[in-house]
């Protein structure tokens, strides 16, 4: 089965880990991503301003790109990307005269009117692929690794868009449960890292991923899962600083989910690229001989 | 920090603007606090989400100005989703945000970020951070 | 400059010798507001010279390459923006335009010898890049049909090669950055991708370098000796009398007869 897939920047360069792992672990269970052709950045942050729609072209524009290359559905595994998206096409959906406007403003391209459904790589599996499928197909399971489901900010906020209502964090629970793994029940679960602040703030960010890291410390939690490489950036590339500045006792190594995913299926490690994680990461997957 | 309200310090326009740019009626804020105590944020902000949600109200934008409260708000939405009146706070803080940002005023200056913590960032942060941060 | 030998239409030379037939007909275009009757057919620049103007700057190769002549247009009753370079746009009627023939847009400063050469030291240079909102108006003004989205798309995903491949064709006219919200210098984050990637990242063609070193270790001095020392009329008789290779012949079906230099 091939599925059109829209990857985000970051998944080009320093998210390579997240992208690859994921192309390889869907091949293994006989999904093709078709990356969608000429896509553009999405722009990462909806805009929230009224009369702001100059921002809605970006991901408008890659929906177009789906819709225009013969797609229904498009796969997005970035959470910032996905959220993006999920908004400007509710959006496009909904709203009839500013659908107008974006249409009318983007005269080079075709009409659209949110007929692509946006869907996050969980929600595809769950739904496509099956939990006890997924099971079945594990040949390394991740016995005993106590994981934590990190989904952050955009994967359930706002409502309207969230891959499961909020508070739920049944998705990658169960995802993660199919992998083999000891789920751990987090409660920053949906606290948010600081995200985009640590181009202006990063102080403020480093105190709220401390927060996040240190909570998960005291619920003993070995590892994260996320879903967007920003909280990677903030959660996990940071933590050698946050140990610097004693803000943080204990490393804790994290993970996207689709790494572990790769891990689980018996893929080569090194198509997950664990040297673009921070260091913690791969030792953990060493000692416990995953890897 | 006191703050002096007069019938001369209410901003009408301001309120007026605010609550078009973000598309929220400001005046459903009972002040409970849920927002504040639901920010990640708060902890660095100069006044917290409520207390900002209080002087909107009276439309002082030179107070709002001068606090951080906009700046440092991630967009995380919590105080959106946890809101008992329903007022989407974030979207306030956006259109406080967008208020000053299009004096043509930035908050960062991409220019001026040192090279190493450019090649050190990932795109996501810089694309999200310009957008939110600059005009 | 304009020779009146007809009733109805002007006999003329323009700038480039063209001489117009007798009957052509002239249309109406505006250059910067100001009304002006041009012979049809002309370009852009040759119209303008033909009413008067001269062309200080905003000229050059008049071949389409150069890029100094970008000109904006608009046409009665559209409210569409058109772009075009003066020397090979032709006029129409009711055109309304004037050209841009510099638009200030800030070149990073790198030494070619030491930049690294990865996307992040291009990030790190012009970290405007990030501001990019896909509005995709500098794609719409490229005078060269460049997919400039496309490129910088690619640069923002860290894509130097192609980068480099879809800003080929840009001639550096600045029309994108005129048109930019986000404030990028598009054409010169285009240039660099493409010097990075042909000097540090494009295969080398071997060949190249054989032939290189072979200059270098002395090879052909003996020839060029040769030709400096000959006398005018030696020199042409051995222009003239040169072995030429047929013009379709394939590759490697056809060989000099002196194949001392091969």
């Amino acid at each position: 089965m091939k599925i059109k897939y829209y990857p985000g920047c970051t998944l080009k360069s320093k998210a390579k880990n997240f992208e690859d792992a994921a192309i390889a672990s869907l091949k293994e269970l006989d999904i093709e991503l078709e990356e969608i052709d000429r896509w553009n950045c999405c722009g990462v942050v909806y805009s929230l301003a009224d009369d702001d729609l100059i921002h809605m072209v970006a991901p408008v524009r890659n929906l177009i790109r789906v819709k225009e290359q013969g797609g229904d559905k498009v796969v997005i595994l970035c959470s910032m990307c996905y959220n993006t998206l999920s908004r400007a096409n509710l959006l496009m959906k909904e709203d009839e005269e500013k659908r107008n406007t974006i249409n009318s403003f983007m005269d080079e391209e075709i009409d659209y009117s949110g007929e692509v459904k946006v869907l996050h790589l969980l929600t595809f599996l769950k739904e496509e692929v099956g939990w006890d499928n997924l099971r079945e197909k594990v040949s390394n399971p991740l016995k005993g690794l106590k994981v934590a489901p990190y989904y952050g900010c955009t994967l359930q906020r706002p409502r309207e868009v969230g891959i499961e209502p909020l508070g739920s964090f049944e998705l990658m629970t169960e995802f993660l449960e199919a992998l083999g793994a000891d789920v751990v029940k987090f409660s920053a679960a949906d606290l948010c890292c600081g995200s985009y602040q640590v181009v202006g703030n990063e102080g403020v960010v480093l105190d709220a991923s401390a927060k996040i890291l240190n909570i998960a410390d005291s619920e003993k939690v070995e590892a994260l899962a996320t879903s967007c490489p920003l909280c990677e950036f903030n959660l996990g590339k940071r933590q050698g600083l946050l140990m610097e500045e004693k803000k943080i006792k204990k490393e804790i190594p994290t993970f996207y989910f689709t790494q572990l995913l790769a891990v689980a299926l018996g893929i080569d490690p090194e198509v997950c690229r664990f040297d673009l994680n921070a260091s913690a990461s791969l030792e953990l997957l060493k000692t416990r001989n995953y890897s | 920090m006191p703050v002096k309200i007069t019938p001369k310090t209410v901003n009408t326009d301001f309120i007026k603007k605010l609550e078009e740019l973000s598309g929220q009626n400001i005046h459903l804020c009972m002040q409970c606090g849920t927002c504040s105590a639901s920010c990640p944020m708060s902890e660095n902000m100069e006044f917290t989400p409520r207390k900002v949600m209080h002087l909107a109200q009276f439309g002082l934008e030179e107070g709002l100005e001068d606090v951080n409260t906009c700046k440092v708000c991630a967009s995380c939405h919590s105080c959106t989703v946890r809101c008992p009146r329903g007022i989407d706070i974030a979207r306030v803080m956006e259109a406080l945000r967008q208020m000053i940002l299009r004096k043509n005023i930035n908050f960062v200056e991409p220019s001026k970020i040192p090279a190493e913590t450019i090649k050190e960032l990932p795109p996501i942060a810089l694309i999200a951070g310009f957008r939110k941060l600059t005009s | 400059m304009a020779e009146k030998s007809s009733k109805q239409a002007p006999r003329v030379a323009t700038g480039d010798r063209a001489i117009l037939p007798e009957g052509a007909s002239t249309i109406p275009v505006y250059v910067m507001g100001k009304k002006y009757e041009v012979p049809e057919s002309l370009t852009i620049m040759k119209a303008m010279e033909f009413v008067g103007f001269k062309f200080i700057r905003g000229a050059g190769c008049r071949g389409g390459i150069c890029g100094a002549c970008p000109t904006v247009y608009r046409k009665a009753g559209d409210y569409k923006i058109y772009f075009g370079l003066a020397c090979q746009t032709v006029v129409e009627p009711d055109m309304f335009l004037a050209q841009i023939p510099f638009y200030p847009a800030n070149r990073a400063k790198f030494d070619m010898e030491t930049i690294e050469p990865t996307a992040e030291a291009i990030h790190a240079l012009y970290p405007e890049l990030f501001r990019c909102v896909a509005c995709n108006s500098c794609t719409k003004a490229c005078p060269m049909d460049v997919d400039v989205l496309g490129y910088i798309s690619a640069m923002k995903q860290g894509n130097i090669a192609k980068a480099a491949e879809i800003s080929f064709d840009c001639i550096q006219c600045g029309l994108c950055a005129s048109r930019c919200m986000g404030e990028l210098p598009q054409y010169h984050i285009g240039q660099l991708a493409r010097r990075v990637y042909a000097r540090y990242i494009q295969p080398k063609a071997d060949h190249l370098r054989k032939r290189v070193e072979e200059i270098n270790s002395g090879k052909y001095d003996k020839m060029l000796e040769d030709l400096v020392a000959m006398s005018k009329e030696e020199l042409e008789k051995h222009y003239t009398e040169r072995e030429r290779e047929p013009d379709l012949a394939s590759p490697g079906e056809w060989k000099p007869q002196d194949t001392q230099y091969l």
